[in-house]
């Protein structure tokens, strides 16, 4: 990269400000703590669980919450504490390969259309607008059930449709700048094409892409999640909040702990990084509430 | 107008063309066709292979097998399924609609709900109930829908025992037949739909009331009310059709899940079960219904605002 000193001070600068707003904001507090904390806890609960997540103990199956196990155990007798503290990695893990690779391929893909526009454009948002017309949980089923599920099928999976709608977001953040006076103002100076692009419409789009970024963050978590909890995501043993709600479920009128527990670890995230999003677009002076999910 | 009219629906045509295609050309390239999935064990043997195939009609190039599903699809016949006996359109229509009493049941709660809470909200910003609602909308937006359902049934079925936490009515059972069991499922729909329309309408009314003209109104002395009903409200409430769209577009797979915690038999579950017996010409049929009322919807959402805002018609007009 050619990025001179200046602007890279002018950048290190606004990283800066930008997290100087986030943390003045009780969303963002709130929200980056709830991050961090489930980033921290995803690396570190292997060290700190207290039991094996996978050992089964029939003795103890579906036991309430006691000294020795905090939060009980499940149907097989497993600690829940050890496997909803280790319950998030994998989630994390998909998801957080998944994202930028998302918001890389179709935010590439969005501005390279938006700029050249014509004929080529229409077309291509023609097929985005077939693709965003299909229910997520179908299209990404057909290729779970087809290809296998495991990471390795998972992570270009959400890659790949998590990206489609972020082409439309960046396509649009494209033109409505393009337009802008300081576009003009810069053509007039007699800027190349490529410094145009580069000085004064990637920084511009950029921001909008992070905040597609974190959004597109915790809808994937919440496919993710969906995905394990009907049978199509992690495989067991694999300790997942999603698998463990869905294998809990059946017991909840007379051992709730075991569903209680995974829904606070997956609620607890979505809603952090749904926060820290939210304070991240208020920062960047995006509007965050117009957009619905798709 | 009528050009921007016939510009729209032509369009959305399109899309649900390529849909067609996309759906069509997925499964052809998914490895193994209908008859290996048939035949199941039995795939090994060559001359059974090719005698289903030529039941089936698989041997034709694809293109021609393309035009006849099209066809097929357009007179409301959808083939038959991979048992190959059933027809596609019995299964589905008995799913369809439930699957479209339960979204009815869930707009009808859920739209006039969020209207009102987001006018509320958005009028009170920042004071109780503004909080209330915003903060119960982020745990409805954020939390996954088989969290809340789950939630709700422990709650409301499992402790409090008020209403039957799982759907055992059969699929072709009249819709009356469904109560309460629906009323679940449609809680839960309506809580999600109703909070991503009620910040829409929130931070709308939020834009309009410190706009210019409300200013204005308020400056000459227009009462406040009768500056909300008549100047704010009808500014504001404008974008939330499009939202609605974009919303009841995104539970079309929202629903699927709920219908899975909840054992309704909708289309959503009749996608799941197909997929994982991968009875793809039920799944290629589904997909085709979905998208295509997908693409309606959108389209009767930005028909309508053209209808009620005489800016947009004009500004399209020039374009």
């Amino acid at each position: 990269m050619t990025v001179s000193s200046t602007s890279h001070q002018q950048e290190h600068g606004r990283f800066i400000t930008v997290m100087k707003d986030i943390l003045a904001r009780p969303s963002g507090r709130i929200g980056l703590t709830l991050v961090l904390f489930h980033i921290l806890l995803a690396l570190l609960s292997p060290l700190i669980a207290p039991y094996d997540f996978k050992l089964q103990n029939s003795s103890l199956m579906l036991s309430p919450p006691s000294s020795e196990h905090w939060l009980g155990a499940d149907h097989l007798g497993r600690d829940i504490l050890s496997r909803t503290l280790m319950g998030g990695r994998e989630a994390l893990l998909v998801t957080g390969i998944a994202t930028p690779l998302a918001v890389i391929w179709g935010g590439f893909i969005g501005i390279l259309f938006g700029l050249v526009g014509g004929r080529v454009d229409e077309v291509l948002m023609r097929i985005v607008d077939a693709f965003l017309s299909l229910p997520w949980i179908l299209k990404m089923l057909v290729l779970i059930v087809t290809f296998g599920t495991g990471i390795g099928v998972l992570i270009p999976t959400l890659t790949f449709f998590y990206g489609i709608p972020v082409i439309r977001v960046a396509r649009a953040a494209t033109h409505d700048i393009i337009a802008r006076d300081f576009v003009w103002a810069a053509k007039a100076r007699g800027h190349s094409r490529i410094s145009i692009i580069w000085r004064e419409l990637l920084p511009n789009v950029l921001d909008t892409l992070m905040v597609e970024g974190a959004m597109r963050w915790s809808w994937m978590l919440l496919a993710f999640s969906s995905l394990s909890f009907l049978g199509f995501g992690v495989s067991p043993p694999t300790p997942d909040w999603g698998l463990m709600i869905s294998d809990a479920r059946g017991f909840m009128s007379f051992a709730p702990w075991g569903v209680i527990a995974p829904v606070i670890g997956l609620s607890s995230l979505i809603i952090g990084i749904n926060l820290s999003a939210d304070a991240l677009a208020k920062a960047l002076g995006i509007d965050r509430a117009q957009k619905a999910p798709m | 107008m009528l050009f921007m009219l016939i510009r729209r629906v032509l369009l959305g045509g399109v899309t649900v063309c390529i849909v067609s295609l996309i759906i069509f050309a997925g499964v052809e390239m998914l490895p193994g066709d209908a008859c290996t999935q048939f035949l199941g064990e039995y795939q090994a043997d060559e001359e059974l292979l090719a005698q289903c195939r030529k039941d089936l009609d698989l041997n034709r190039p694809p293109i021609d097998r393309f035009a006849e599903w099209t066809q097929g699809a357009i007179t409301g016949d959808l083939g038959l399924a991979a048992d190959g006996t059933t027809k596609i359109s019995t299964i589905v229509g008995d799913r369809l609609k439930n699957s479209l009493l339960l979204a009815f049941l869930a707009m009808a709660v859920g739209i006039p709900l969020a209207l009102f809470l987001g006018v509320v909200s958005g009028l009170w910003r920042d004071r109780l109930p503004d909080i209330i609602a915003s903060t119960l909308a982020i745990f409805a937006m954020t939390i996954p829908e088989f969290v809340s359902a789950t939630l709700l049934i422990l709650v409301l079925s499992v402790w409090l025992g008020w209403l039957p936490g799982i759907v055992l009515t059969s699929a072709a059972a009249p819709a009356s037949e469904f109560f309460p069991e629906i009323l679940l499922p449609m809680i839960v729909l309506s809580f999600v739909m109703c909070a991503h329309i009620m910040r829409m309408v929130r931070s709308s009314v939020i834009d309009v009331m410190a706009s210019d003209y409300v200013q204005m109104a308020t400056l000459k002395g227009v009462p406040y009310w009768q500056m909300v009903f008549r100047h704010a409200l009808p500014n504001a409430l404008l974008p939330a059709i499009n939202v609605v769209a974009l919303t009841i577009a995104w539970l079309l797979g929202g629903v699927v899940v709920i219908e899975v915690v909840f054992n309704y038999p909708g289309l959503g579950r009749l996608m799941i079960d197909s997929i994982s017996d991968r009875n793809l010409p039920v799944v290629q049929s589904i997909a085709l219904i979905v998208a295509s009322v997908y693409v309606c919807v959108n389209l009767a959402a930005d028909l309508l605002t053209m209808i009620a805002n005489p800016k947009l018609r004009t500004m399209y007009m020039r374009k």
